[in-house]
């Protein structure tokens, strides 16, 4: 009994951990918003920093580290659809014939 | 014949009950709807000829905390999950009170941040940015309001469950919270795409 | 939880039903309908096409002055046909109907995993029919922007067009419970011993669909959302600035792009074609086995293939777009993906043929739908290939080359699998049988009919005209010497004539539900499980526990003393 209550209780100190963890990741991200960075390199940390944090949520609060396997693949199969579409609509807007006019 | 198995223990070759699996399949479709709209915002954002830096009219302090609020109410989730897992009915209700309190105080300030743009006549229809804020966040804040419903009944009439089922209670809170935390997930992408880039 | 039966009210057990099977029936009639629908919206156009102009018989009064079709109401009717036929006809029936009634059983299943989400899958997908129906009342009348519903056209088009998004979000919605219920229902409840490669392939096939329809219909919700918001909220997602319509520069704060939506679009609907071909190849490999008494041939291959065709039918789409402009690399590697995704299907084809070869071939009225089925899937495939090379596609795009092309694929294709599903079922859903005199009418008529119908649109298309105007405009001019325009005639009197065949399938359907030929509850004398359950399968389905011990298709194993086996069925002494 007593030792369920405190693997619980190290459960519990795992969520507050992340929930720090992703405090300070949301003010560092905020920060170096302030620096106001080259685009590019702001885009690389913003969206480094989101997924960090995401894999946090998504690891510790849903404990998709100890889910089975085949969700793991769904996911990956998911995010490999999706990626597939970004990717191919940033191509479709280099790759076009003719020039397209913008006023 | 018989009702249908998996509802509470595990399939043996899937190590999944029917209800895990659905809420993923669910979440993955999840995925390729705000994916689809987070593709559509980086196509046009290449065809722009200017596109405003998401600071320059958002009020990025007031989302910052918006987003430590849904994080916040994160946390409570899966401690009230935490809760039931360890018997205790009374902290279960406290956290996923405190998680409906936290949502509704996340929906407070959106809707403060919408008025104030309509306040300074700035709507879906004035550009390309403005659009793609309010559609996803809009479409965000439904998903909100959809977790709010959920998680309202899980507190009331559905907890009723805990002296019938509670293995089967359990569960279900802990649908409701992979649910929840999808949507702080989703927020954790939008925030730094929207206000800060 | 034991279930009280007789004691539910009439309303609990027909109408608002969690039973797979009552929901899958409920399914079938609705999307019957809607075919039905769908196919006189087309009968009314082929009256333009073949007699341009002149008052319409019969329902003219409803089409206003003088009866005659004007060009609007024409593009309303292409437009919700195509919509009607694939989003409310073919796909419910197939996965909503055939899927929900026999999935659960061929797996050996009490139901479907989630029995009250699949109600409400039900239930969403009947609004949405609602929704699509009542948009024919509203102002400028149904949506006349094509099934594609491409912008800028479809932005600024008449009411019908909010009624067609909203319509929409309704069916995304259905066809997202329903496929988390299949895919969970496949995955967790598949009796004792039914491992993967003992599945029938139906199974496999509505598996492989489910996940297509799971993952490429969310971003076209996105799309339709877009397109809601730059329809309501006055947002351009879709509209570029400096637009000119009717010579006017259009008022709109623009920067968007009309391409981003067919981006979207394709996304989900070229997926959507593998949602209309799957379950109908998966139809006709149970009605292939069953009346040749052998093994399917290369059934590991069938299925390694209709998983490959899942993947790849999400990096194909572009095929569609190749005149959007697109550049050299992208339309390069469209072409070779859509090159690819056609290997598979040959394999599947092959295995269909390659299964008749030495077989001891029952010609029942199923049978006959499952092999008309063959050529002409094949038909459809190989026009399908010089549409997917851009040289090609570039002088058929947009002619009724399209159109014969993919009704070769899912008129006399994915539709005769159906009607093959429906006479092979039959026995099971009522405990009788469809009269096989009427089937063999129907079949016979049908398969002419079909053929007389889209044979002269691959001459059409290519001479070149186009597949979407009402008076065929310049390209009847430019196709006069060819020699192709006689043929709508043909074309129109073969499609009423295909009416006139359908006749005798409804009355058979409807008589043979009383009148039919009582028979046992294997009358096929089928191997897979859905023939050990009576017919017709209780509340629950099965009367006892089942274990599987063998492959989906064991007919004329040597030595055995019938020449089938049953999956369910121990090893004989
Ligand atoms: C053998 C593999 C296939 C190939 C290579 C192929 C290729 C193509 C291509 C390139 C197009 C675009 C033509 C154009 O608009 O210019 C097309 C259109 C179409 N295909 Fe296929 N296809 C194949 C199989 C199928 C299947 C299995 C189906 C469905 C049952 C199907 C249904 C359609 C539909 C509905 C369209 C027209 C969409 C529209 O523009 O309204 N195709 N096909
Ligand atoms: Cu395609």
């Amino acid at each position: 009994m007593t030792s369920a209550s405190s693997e619980l209780d190290t459960h519990t100190r795992t969520y507050l951990a992340v929930f720090g963890a992703l405090a300070i990741l949301t003010v560092v991200t905020v920060t170096v918003g302030y620096l106001s960075l080259p685009v590019g390199a702001a885009i690389v940390v913003a969206l480094s920093i989101a997924s960090l944090k995401g894999a946090l949520v998504a690891s510790f609060f849903m404990h998709l580290i100890s889910e089975q396997k085949s969700i793991l693949w769904l996911l990956l199969l998911t995010l490999g659809l999706l990626l597939v579409l970004i990717f191919i609509l940033i191509i479709a807007f280099y790759d076009h014939a003719g020039t397209i006019i913008v006023t | 014949m018989e009702t249908i198995p998996y509802t509470v223990t595990p399939r043996e070759d899937t190590g999944l009950i029917n209800a895990k699996l659905g809420i993923w399949l669910f979440l993955a479709s999840e995925v390729m709807l705000f994916g689809g709209l987070f593709s559509a915002y980086i196509f046009l954002r290449l065809g722009a000829v200017s596109w405003p830096e998401g600071s320059s009219i958002l009020n990025v302090p007031i989302g910052t905390f918006n987003t430590l609020v849904l994080i916040g109410s994160s946390v409570t989730m899966v401690l009230s999950w935490a809760a039931l897992a360890e018997k205790r009915f009374d902290r279960f209700r406290l956290y996923l009170g405190l998680t409906m309190l936290l949502s509704l105080l996340f929906l407070v300030v959106k809707g403060f941040e919408y008025s104030e743009k309509f306040s300074h006549h700035l709507y879906p229809a004035s550009s390309s940015f403005m659009a793609i804020y309010f559609t996803l966040t809009g479409l965000h804040a439904l998903h909100i309001i959809g977790g709010l419903v959920v998680n309202g009944y899980l507190w009331g009439p559905g907890s009723k469950m805990w002296a019938s089922d509670p293995e089967r209670f359990t569960n279900r809170v802990e649908i409701a919270g992979l649910y929840w935390h999808f949507v702080d997930l989703v927020w954790i992408f939008l925030f730094p795409v929207l206000y800060l880039l | 939880m034991a279930e009280v039966h007789g004691e539910q009210s009439f309303w609990r057990k027909y109408i608002f039903s969690i039973d797979h099977k009552i929901i899958g029936i409920q399914y079938g009639i609705t999307a019957l309908f809607f075919l039905l629908f769908g196919f006189i919206l087309m009968m009314i156009m082929r009256w333009q096409l073949a007699y341009p102009e002149q008052p319409v018989p019969i329902i003219g009064w409803l089409l206003g002055e003088e009866g005659i079709l004007l060009p609007e109401v024409y593009n309303s009717l292409g437009a919700m046909h195509g919509t009607i036929m694939v989003f409310l006809g073919i796909v419910p029936l197939s996965v909503g109907a055939f899927g929900n009634y026999f999935v659960p059983l061929q797996i050996g299943a009490p139901d479907m995993t989630f029995p009250k989400l699949n109600m409400a899958s039900y239930w969403f997908y009947f609004l949405g029919g609602i929704v699509m129906l009542a948009s024919f009342f509203v102002p400028g009348g149904a949506a006349n922007s094509g099934w594609t519903s491409y912008p800028p056209l479809a932005v600024i088009a008449t009411m019908g067009q909010t009624m067609w998004l909203v319509g929409m979000v309704f069916l995304i919605t259905s066809s997202l419970l329903g496929a988390v219920n299949f895919i969970t229902t496949i995955i967790q409840l598949r009796v004792k011993g039914l491992t993967w490669m003992r599945l029938p392939f139906f199974v496999w096939s509505q598996l492989v669909t489910a996940f297509l329809l799971l993952l490429a219909f969310p971003p076209l919700e996105a799309a339709g959302v877009m397109q809601l918001m730059d329809r309501l909220a006055g947002t351009s997602f879709f509209l570029p600035s400096g637009l000119v319509v009717s010579g006017q520069v259009l008022e709109v704060t623009g920067g968007g792009s009309p391409l981003l939506w067919q981006h979207l679009f394709w996304f989900l609907a070229h997926p959507e074609v593998y949602v209309l071909i799957l379950p109908a190849m998966g139809i006709v490999a149970e009605v292939l086995a069953t009346n040749i008494r052998k093994p399917l041939w290369g059934y590991r291959a069938m299925v390694y293939s209709a998983v490959f065709l899942g993947f790849m039918s999400f990096i194909v789409w572009a095929h569609h777009m190749f005149l959007t402009g697109m550049g050299t690399t992208l339309s390069g590697f469209f072409q070779t993906t859509t090159m690819i995704i056609s290997i598979p299907s040959v394999i599947i084809l092959t295995a269909f043929l390659l299964s008749l070869w030495g077989g001891s071939i029952r010609f029942t009225t199923p049978m006959l739908f499952a092999l008309g089925f063959i050529p002409m899937f094949g038909l459809g495939g190989l026009t399908g290939l010089p549409l997917g090379l851009a040289p090609a596609d570039i002088h058929l795009h947009d002619t009724y080359y399209v159109i014969a092309h993919f009704h070769y694929m899912v008129a006399p294709g994915t539709i005769f699998a159906l009607f093959a599903g429906v006479y092979h079922w039959f026995p099971k859903i009522t405990g009788r049988r469809m009269n096989e005199t009427l089937g063999k009418i129907h079949f016979w008529g049908s398969f002419v009919c079909m053929n007389g119908i889209f044979m002269p649109m691959f001459a059409q298309g290519m001479a070149g005209i186009s597949r979407r105007l009402w008076d065929g405009g310049i390209s009847y001019q430019f196709a006069q010497d060819a020699g192709v325009l006689w043929s709508n005639e043909l074309i129109s009197i073969s499609a009423w004539v295909l009416f006139l065949f359908q006749i005798p399938f409804v009355y058979n359907l409807i008589r043979s539900i009383k009148g039919g030929e009582i028979v046992d509850d294997n009358p096929w004398e089928a191997t897979t499980l859905e023939w050990a359950a009576p017919s017709p399968p209780p509340h629950g389905n099965f009367t006892e526990p089942l274990t599987v011990y063998r492959p989906a298709y064991e007919y004329s194993v040597p030595g055995a003393v019938k020449d089938f086996l049953p999956q369910h069925q121990p090893e004989e002494g």
